[in-house]
Formats: C-alpha cells, structure tokens, sequence
C-alpha cells in the first residue's frame, strides 16, 4: 500500500470541490485558490452529519412504509395503498418486470442505503481495514443508484394530476409519499456528508 | 507510481499536473489519455479520469440541444389518460401545482427543484460558462457558478421521472385509456442526452479556460 502516496501523507489537499492539488498549510481556514471552497483533508464533521442524517431518514422510513401512499376513489370505492400494495398491485394487474423494477427503486434500495450506509460508518470509525475495496465499491453503488428511490414519489405525483374523473375516478396523494420523499431526501445527504477518504484511513491519519 | 512533488501548487497552474483520488486520497502524477482510455485508481478502483470525447463547441451544441429538448418536453402535455370519453392530460408544472393543492407542498417542491429548477439552472449556466469558454474567456460569475454546478451535480432527477412515468402510464393502463402525448418523448430524448452528458467531468473546464484568460 506504501507504493501508493495518499494527499494526506505528503502534506497535500486535493479540494472536494474543483479537484485543484494544493499545499496543506496546516491552518484549518485556507481557502481553495482556484474555487474558493474551503479546504478540508476530509469533510467536516462527517461521522455527526452522516449518522444524524441517516437516523432522521430511518425516523421518515418507517412512517413512508406504514402509511399509506395513495388514495384511489373511483365510484365512491376507497383504495389505499402503500409502497408494498403498489408492487404488489403492480404485479399482478400490470407487469411483472415493472413490478421488479419499482420493488428494486423502492423497497430494495432504500434498505441497502441504511445498511451500506451504517457498514460504511462503523468500519470508517473502527478504522478496520476489512474489506476496504469492498466497501469503497459499495459507497459509489450507493451514490450511483440513491438517487432513483424517487421513482414512487413521482408516479403518485403524475398519477393524483391525471386520474381527476370526478366521481368516477379519482386519485389522492397520502401523507406516506411525503414521508418517503424525505427519506430519499435524507439518505442521499447522508452519503453526500460521508466522505468516502475515511474507509482507507488508519488510526494514524486525523481529519 | 511518480514521486510526491517536490514544490506542491499553490496557485493553480495552467494545467493541474497532479491528481488527487476523489475516493480515497491517493496522489497521481496526471498522463495525457489516449482517445476511449480512461484512469481508474489502483487503490480504490475508482473513475479518476476519462479521456475527454467532446470539445468546447460539441459540449456546448449538446447543452443547447437539452436546452430546447428540455423546454419542449415542459410545454407539452405528457400523457393523456380517457375514460368514457372524458380525457385528461398533464404536463410537468401541472403535476407540481397539483402536488401542492392536494397538501402534499413536500413533494410538489422535491419535484419542481428536482426536475424543473435544478435541471434547468444547470443547463442555463452551463450554456453560459461554454459560450464564454470557446472564445477562451471565463464568463462573468465563473467561479461561484462552477461551484454550485459541482453541489448541483446529484440532484437532478429527470431520468427517474421518465421512469415513473412508465410506471404510471402502466399502473393506469388497467383502467384508463391511455394516449401517449409529445412531452413523453420529448422526456425520453432528454434522458438519451443526460446519459451523454453523465460521462462529462466539467471540472476540465478550470484548466481548459485558464484565469485572467481574456
């Protein structure tokens, strides 16, 4: 691993915004020359904003899985339903391989985000060097495919300003997809906060 | 592997000889790439660069061309839903307004930033920054506006949209009659283009356009 110089062990930052190399000056206020940004070896705070975030969106997933999502009235016929009767729904009535699709965007990413997001989090704090490459591979899954959990938000939101029949049909949203909008909020600003740096760093490197 | 600099920058140079893994903090001495070549990060495995496909001109051609895509799929409706020969259709802005009549304003405003201002935003100043940069200028604002295209960067959603209206339109399928309306496809060529553009790193832009290049 010597054979690869990271910046922190040649007194060097490369700025998280704009990627320009710099000096480390060893002040805690230096500014990037090239963006202006302030230069940090690792983000601030990152282990407090990750966890804090993480646990806010876990607050919201419970609510955004138990409520119900959508309300659909059709002939004063009242169907609710939520993230899981929608697949389901889905399924059965429509297609199986979208069903597939919305089941992996909804259900399935959202968890692996609480669980990469907490391995990520204690191995980076325990300073472990167990399955580094791994885990570096996980977080930009995690990046890469949080972002698509959005997909049930917005096909409620397309579905309620469609389906206006009047008394014949009509489709409501439901407090369960503002709760899960703020999940995926949430989530995607707490991989945003964790700096991916700290899975490579021993107990010898400090922020 | 190259050694440690011997006087690290500190002002940036015209071009940035060194390279900093974004996802683990290995130092590179940068390589010119080879047309389809791409640096990958020997620690982590991580994209460290690719070789840059479009120039100036052909950046700045794709922006204009989501731009007038981007318009197009707002201004017409997305999709028509019928039954017993009532019809009804949305367009993008009218799926928000509706979000935030039926209290749901939470959602209404994820999804106006998300796909309306953020997409929007990104491509305006984008347009802006290239028009500047093919004259080998920074335009007005370069700085800050590089800034908040690099935070902008995960918060735009128009890809996922297309695919939730997909899933609506089938969802609906079952009930309603459904007629697909322009702004669909519209949608479904800005998401063949944002895909082109997701290979694009716009940090080059700092060393393609250098400060107090006038």
């Amino acid at each position: 691993m010597s054979a690869l110089p990271r910046a922190s062990e040649l007194g060097l930052i490369g700025c998280h915004v704009c990627g320009l190399v710099c000096r480390d000056s060893g002040r805690d206020d230096t500014d990037c020359p090239r963006c202006g940004a302030a230069l940090h070896r690792r983000k601030p705070s990152t282990y407090v904003r990750s966890w804090a975030l993480l646990a806010a969106a876990f607050m919201f997933y419970i609510p955004a899985n138990v409520l119900p999502i959508m309300r659909t009235v059709s002939l004063g016929d009242v169907d609710d339903n939520t993230i899981l009767s929608g697949v389901v729904e889905l399924w059965v009535k429509g297609s199986p391989g979208l069903a597939v699709i919305v089941f992996s965007a909804s259900i399935v990413v959202p968890m692996l985000k609480f669980f990469a997001m907490t391995v990520l989090l204690i191995g980076a704090q325990r300073h472990t060097d167990w399955a580094q490459l791994q885990r570096a591979k996980l977080y930009r899954l995690v990046e890469f495919i949080g972002y698509w959990s959005m997909l049930d938000v917005f096909v409620v939101a397309l579905l309620t300003a469609l389906v206006r029949f009047n008394v014949l049909s009509s489709v409501e949203p439901l407090p369960g997809v503002i709760f899960f909008g703020l999940t995926v909020v949430l989530t995607m600003l707490a991989s945003i906060s964790f700096d991916p740096r700290l899975t490579w760093d021993d107990r010898n490197t400090h922020d | 592997m190259s050694p440690p600099p011997a006087t690290p920058a500190t002002s940036a140079p015209p071009h940035s000889r060194w390279l900093v893994c974004e996802h683990c903090d290995t130092v590179y001495h940068r390589r010119e790439l080879a047309r389809g070549e791409a640096a990958y990060c020997a620690r982590c495995d991580a994209l460290l660069e690719r070789h840059h496909l479009f120039g100036v001109n052909a950046m700045l051609a794709l922006v204009l061309t989501a731009l007038v895509v981007f318009i197009q799929a707002n201004i017409w409706p997305i999709v028509t839903l019928g039954l017993n020969g009532q019809q009804n259709s949305t367009t993008l802005w009218g799926t928000i307004l509706m979000m935030w009549r039926e209290h749901s304003q939470v959602v209404a405003l994820i999804a106006a930033f998300t796909l309306f201002f953020f997409p929007l935003g990104k491509m305006l100043s984008l347009g802006w920054l290239l028009s500047f940069a093919r004259l080998g200028r920074r335009a007005p604002g370069f700085r800050p506006m590089m800034v908040a295209l690099h935070y902008l960067r995960p918060w735009t959603m128009s890809e996922v949209f297309v695919l939730g209206a997909l899933v609506a339109i089938v969802k609906a399928r079952a009930y309603f009659d459904v007629l697909p309306d322009p702004g669909i496809y519209a949608y479904a060529a800005l998401t063949l283009l944002i895909t082109l553009f997701a290979t694009i790193d716009l940090r080059r832009l700092w060393d393609l356009v250098p400060e107090g290049g006038a």
